[in-house]
């Protein structure tokens, strides 16, 4: 597995264990009542376990295992930029509304995440080929 | 594919065809009369699908054809491998059932069940991240 495949999986790990735990929080809050304040943790639950796990994960198993040339994996700058911009904006969109932030930051976020869609596909689009292409 | 992952993998297109039927009889609310108690089911359509569905089948995908953790327990920890799959059918079980329960009878003091479903997703979870993070390593 290439260097970048293990930081965005590790990434992807850690936002599964984190949405999963505000989730757990917000479920049992549900169920045994602690307390109301619990329910702002489900913007960054969402933003966590949508993109910072799901996508996250398929992003990183995409750059491992797509079609390669030769050895070379193509623009691996724009593959690492879609990692820091993806991260970036899942905590600035996820995190942002939990700490009551000023919308600003939600914005950045939601375009640090197009920005990583956009350098994913810069990279990722010539990977999509024929064998021996 | 190893006795784990067909478990996974069967189990979570039984949630994803159970997610569509949810998603189904939400939407004919508006078109047969229903009770209004079904708008309750929206929580458990969502998690049906990204938990009982997509986290599922990427858990038995991982568990199959990451990197081995070692020459001898090439899939890291069997038990905690199991323990992943048991605790999180068992919350997201739990939940789907009590969550329409208890809103169609808040008085019954079912909350509990929504509480044990929490905490057995969450180790659940857990047990995943823990058993598959010595196997994302570089070749």
């Amino acid at each position: 597995m290439p260097r970048l495949s293990c930081w965005f999986i590790r990434a992807a790990l850690i936002y599964l264990a984190a949405g999963f735990t505000f989730g757990a929080l917000m479920l049992f809050n549900k169920g045994v009542p602690l307390t109301p304040a619990l329910w702002r943790l489900l913007p960054a639950h969402m933003e966590f376990l949508l993109l910072g796990w799901t996508a996250q994960l398929a992003i990183g198993v995409a750059f491992w295992i797509l079609p390669r040339f030769g050895s070379a994996r193509g623009n691996e700058p724009a593959a690492w930029a879609a990692f820091a911009l993806l991260n970036a904006g899942v905590l600035l969109a996820g995190i942002g509304p939990l700490l009551a932030a000023p919308p600003l930051f939600f914005a950045l976020g939601r375009l640090a995440e197009v920005g990583s869609a956009v350098a994913l596909a810069v990279h990722a689009w010539p990977r999509i080929k024929p064998p021996g292409a | 594919m190893p006795p784990l992952t067909r478990w996974f993998v069967k189990s979570s297109l039984i949630y994803l065809i159970a997610a569509l039927i949810v998603g189904a009889v939400m939407a004919l609310q508006g078109v047969l009369p229903l009770p209004a108690g079904l708008a309750a089911l929206g929580p458990a359509y969502v998690h049906l699908f990204m938990v009982g569905w997509v986290s599922q089948l990427i858990f038995g995908v991982v568990y199959w054809m990451f990197p081995k953790y070692s020459r001898a327990k090439p899939r890291g920890s069997e038990g905690l491998g199991w323990a992943t799959y048991g605790l999180l059918n068992a919350g997201l079980i739990l939940r789907v059932v009590g969550e329409p329960l208890i809103a169609l009878r808040p008085e019954a003091g079912l909350g509990w069940l929504l509480a044990l479903a929490a905490l057995c997703q969450w180790l659940g979870g857990l047990a995943f991240v823990l058993n598959t993070w010595g196997r994302v390593k570089e070749k």
